[in-house]
């Protein structure tokens, strides 16, 4: 297997780190409207704090992508 | 196949000259003053930015369309940012996050507004926030406004930030160097955030614009071949769809930067109480 080509299958095995940050994601989301079902009047407030909390669990997934755009571009 | 156009998503993010300018040498650093794609986009930003200002900024009691929606985004950094998340004292620091919130979001937008001209072949457009260093410039003045308004604030009591309280000696003290990482990877993660989001949007834009491309150029030579048309038009389809998805990135990372300011802002303002 030559260089390159380990490091195309490398670069897309680095992109499975996105599992967590879907997972995450998912049970945010999930969670909030399970929470804004059950009491739709608090949910509005609750809005910038859902956005906090995906923009955080986002990032994991996008440090996931980075590693994978250094694979490619950088080695 | 050679005459089938080249699939290169990284090419929207070249920075390219325009126009040759000065280049001189201060003290061993040469500074080139050539305008590049980059910069042409940054001022045209900075235009949109200044005619807003001077198209809305009016102070009448009874707002005109363009004052009322100029307040409407003040709102939003005001009311859902600073008055929620530090409270009154936040009131100081309004200028500079409204400013961050506008920069990033006309920035933003312009990339996925006019990133319809790359899909036509037209090298004008360039996103700046798909900039590492762009992003990295604005994460690090935030970091370091925080961290210079903690110092002035607090002075050397500031530093009790690290420590986390309820831990007992032993937990607090193995508890320090964690406490320091996520403090000093701040900066990085409000890069990156917008930079990926940025970077990883326009490349999926680009490559199903050059899925409708390829496929086409396969349908044009008839017979059963023409039956490409149909992935061509699912994929025209799914950049019509993802530009609206990318239009609430561009507006969803723009307030997403400037509540991590704030929240860091409101751990320094609202310091010894709520940590």
């Amino acid at each position: 297997m030559g260089a390159e080509a380990a490091k195309l299958i490398g670069a897309g095995l680095a992109t499975s780190g996105m599992i967590g940050a879907g997972v995450g994601l998912g049970s945010l989301f999930g969670n909030y409207l399970q929470a804004a079902i059950r009491n739709p009047s608090a949910a509005a407030s609750q809005q910038p704090m859902l956005f906090l909390g995906m923009a955080l669990t986002e990032t994991m997934g996008l440090f996931a992508f980075v590693v994978s755009l250094l694979i490619l571009f950088v080695f | 196949m050679a005459e089938q156009p080249a699939i290169d998503p990284m090419h929207q993010f070249l920075v390219q000259k325009i126009w040759q300018g000065p280049v001189f040498e201060i003290g061993g650093i040469t500074f080139d003053m050539s305008i590049t794609n980059s910069v042409a986009s940054m001022i045209a930003g900075a235009v949109i930015l200044m005619a807003f200002f001077a198209l809305t900024a009016r102070g009448q009691i009874v707002p005109n369309r363009g004052q009322a929606f100029a307040e409407a985004i003040y709102g939003i950094v005001d009311k859902l940012l600073v008055s929620s998340i530090i409270g009154p004292a936040g009131r100081p620091y309004i200028p500079y996050l409204f400013t961050l919130f506008l920069v990033i979001l006309v920035l933003n937008l312009m990339g996925v507004v006019l990133a319809i001209g790359n899909l036509a072949g037209l090298s004008l457009t360039f996103t700046v926030t798909s900039q590492l260093a762009v992003t990295a410039t604005l994460a690090v003045l935030t970091f370091f406004s925080v961290l210079i308004l903690g110092f002035i604030k607090h002075g050397p009591k500031f530093l009790s930030l690290f420590w986390v309280p309820g831990m007992g000696v032993a937990g607090g003290i193995a508890m320090v160097p964690i406490e320091m990482i996520s403090f000093f990877v701040r900066p990085m993660t409000l890069a990156m955030r917008l930079f990926g989001n940025m970077l990883g949007g326009h490349v999926v834009l680009s490559l199903f614009g050059s899925f409708v491309v390829a496929l086409g150029i396969v349908g044009l030579s008839g017979g059963l071949a023409s039956l490409a048309f149909v992935p061509a038009a699912l994929s025209f389809t799914m950049i019509v769809g993802l530009t609206g998805l990318e239009l609430v990135v561009a507006i969803l990372q723009a307030f997403v930067f400037t509540a991590l300011a704030t929240v860091y802002l409101n751990e320094v303002v609202n310091f010894g109480h709520g940590h």
